[in-house]
């Protein structure tokens, strides 16, 4: 290995008493002091959500207004921290998506227990389950941090379909090839 | 306007009056600096800095309560309820009498040293001279002034020891070696004005009202400050200053990062906030004689002097041109300290005691003689 020599001289006059530095210094600063400012000032000002970011886990619904959960279950059992609670039931049978056959009577999601793995959107067959935007989760009792069905709609809101995958199940029955 | 009925109160009462109003300014002021302090800091670090709170009927005013919020000048308001209302905590190991007087100590040499710092000057129409603006116009002036504050250390060195524990202990040890071995280059310093404005022959004064008398002559000496005709005696004043002051670098008996708080480390609520008010008014009174010895004192620029400028107002107005000027100036220079200690680190120790007697002690005895030579020279040419 080549040793390089580096030569250390020693302190100019100038540099002993400080001043030149000093002087530099406070340049540095006094630049500072008039440029703008980098803080992001929170409640008013929010930062700018990157696409693929791993939110609050919410439920989803598809552009015709039903529920895309199918009550599956696979994201209660993949879930890491057992955050995820889900009591399946049945959808009636007069329902217009009775078709779909299940759909979950309660699904809770305690934020307390949730480590924002993304793991339960991955696992979704149904694309019912999304990690989205919202970053502030708070509530003043345990209670509060548990996310129930409803809330949990209402955070998620609706999201476009790109494969209506039940509508076309049922048309294809409808007219007789079953897949 | 007529203020005759004022002259006709008894002396006490004036004087009482002009002193409690002077305190009345410079309490909210060192509070303000305080505040200007954390917004130097915020600003030089890139942060808006306290920007807030609020009182409410101020909220509704368009543009003006917007921006005083921005300003953070109710923070101020907010942090002085805040020390006035906390519980007051006294750590079971302290000397209780020295722990409540040391407080009350810091403040006394910080406000005593006022009374002697003229802060305007107004146009005496009867006697046909500029008077200074001053609770008391001693003679010894500026004598007045080194020798009450550096009392100041006293209130430090009873705060550690009151507080029965290392870190303020060592604190306040550090504080009076530091104070101690800055007192002299000052001291030194300021030597060549007053043998510059002690021409032989004539009155001895250490007046700091003479010092800027002289600063106002006619002619291209006598209207020039001292600032620019004892660059070094100037320099080895401010530096002094930051040390006896304990502002960055020069920040020992604080040193957050080596002794938690320093001396104030078993202090909280109201009684540390009298420290922190001392700390500024401290601050501002050196800024105040920096100002008077180097800068002028109230007089606009340099070679033009205030006298013939306030000579045709109002006695009144003319005043508060004065007092402006002089305040502007003092601003500044607390601007000054603020800048350097959000750029500078701290000094080691060892290096404080090193450039206190080994650099700026033989600094200070060297511009002396020189100046004592050159004044000798021109004054007996």
């Amino acid at each position: 290995m080549a040793v390089i020599p580096l030569e250390r001289k020693p302190l100019t006059f100038a540099e002993r008493t400080y001043l030149p530095q000093i002087a530099f210094g406070l340049k540095t600063t006094l630049r500072h002091l008039v440029t703008p400012k980098e803080t992001l000032e929170y409640p008013e000002q929010r930062p700018e959500i990157p696409a693929g970011y791993r939110g609050v886990p919410t439920l989803v619904k598809d552009p015709n207004g039903r529920e895309k959960c199918v009550s599956c279950q696979l994201c209660e059992f993949v879930c890491p921290p057992k955050a995820i609670r889900i009591t399946p039931g049945e959808i009636a049978p007069d329902d217009p998506t009775a078709h779909v056959e299940k759909a979950p009577q309660e699904f809770e999601i305690d934020m307390l227990r949730c480590i924002y793995c993304g793991l339960c959107q991955e696992v979704c067959p149904e694309e019912a389950i999304w990690l989205q935007n919202q970053y502030t989760m708070s509530g003043y009792t345990r209670a509060e941090m548990v996310n129930n069905k409803e809330r949990l709609y209402e955070l998620g809101g609706t999201l476009p379909d790109d494969h209506f995958k039940w509508d076309k199940k049922k048309s294809a029955e409808e007219q007789g090839n079953a897949h | 306007m007529d203020f005759s009925f004022y002259f006709d109160l008894p002396l006490w009462i004036r004087t009482a009056l002009q002193g409690i109003a002077v305190i009345a300014v410079l309490f909210p002021i060192s509070a303000a600096c305080s505040m200007a302090e954390r917004k130097v800091a915020a600003w030089v670090q890139g942060r808006p800095g306290p920007n807030r709170a609020i009182v409410p009927w101020v909220a509704p005013i368009p543009f003006l309560g917007r921006f005083l919020q921005r300003l953070g000048v109710f923070q101020l308001m907010a942090d002085g309820g805040k020390f006035v209302f906390k519980e007051d905590v006294i750590p079971g190991h302290v000397n209780k009498f020295y722990y409540y007087i040391a407080p009350l100590l810091a403040l006394i040499p910080a406000l005593t040293t006022v009374t002697v710092v003229p802060f305007g000057a107004y146009w005496d129409a009867a006697a046909n001279t500029l008077k200074p603006l001053i609770l008391a116009d001693l003679d010894v002036g500026l004598l007045a002034v080194f020798a009450i504050s550096s009392l100041g250390v006293y209130s430090i060195i009873i705060a550690g020891w009151a507080s029965n524990s290392k870190f303020p202990f060592l604190g306040s040890v550090r504080a009076s070696a530091q104070l101690i071995s800055y007192e002299l280059s000052m001291t030194l310093s300021v030597l060549p004005v007053f043998l510059w404005v002690n021409a032989p022959g004539g009155n001895g004064t250490l007046s700091l009202f003479d010092v800027v008398q002289t600063q106002s002559e006619p002619g291209f000496l006598g209207g020039m400050w001292y600032l620019f005709l004892m660059p070094l005696s100037a320099f080895i004043f401010l530096v002094a200053l930051f040390a006896e002051t304990n502002r960055q670098p020069f920040d020992m008996p604080e040193s957050e990062s080596d002794l938690v708080g320093g001396f104030h480390t078993e202090y909280g609520e109201f009684k540390w906030s009298l420290f922190f008010v001392a700390e500024y008014a401290h601050m501002l009174v050196g800024s105040g004689v920096f100002t008077l010895l180097f800068l002028g004192g109230w007089n606009p620029l340099p070679w033009v002097p205030l006298a013939p400028l306030i000579e045709g107002l109002p006695v009144w107005l003319g005043g508060v041109i004065g007092i402006g000027v002089f305040l502007g100036k003092v601003f500044v220079a607390i601007f000054f300290f603020m800048w350097v200690r959000w750029t500078l680190p701290r000094f080691r120790y060892d290096q404080v005691m090193k450039i206190g007697w080994q650099k700026l002690l033989p600094l200070s005895i060297a511009n002396l003689i020189f100046y004592a030579l050159a004044i000798a020279l021109i004054e007996t040419r």
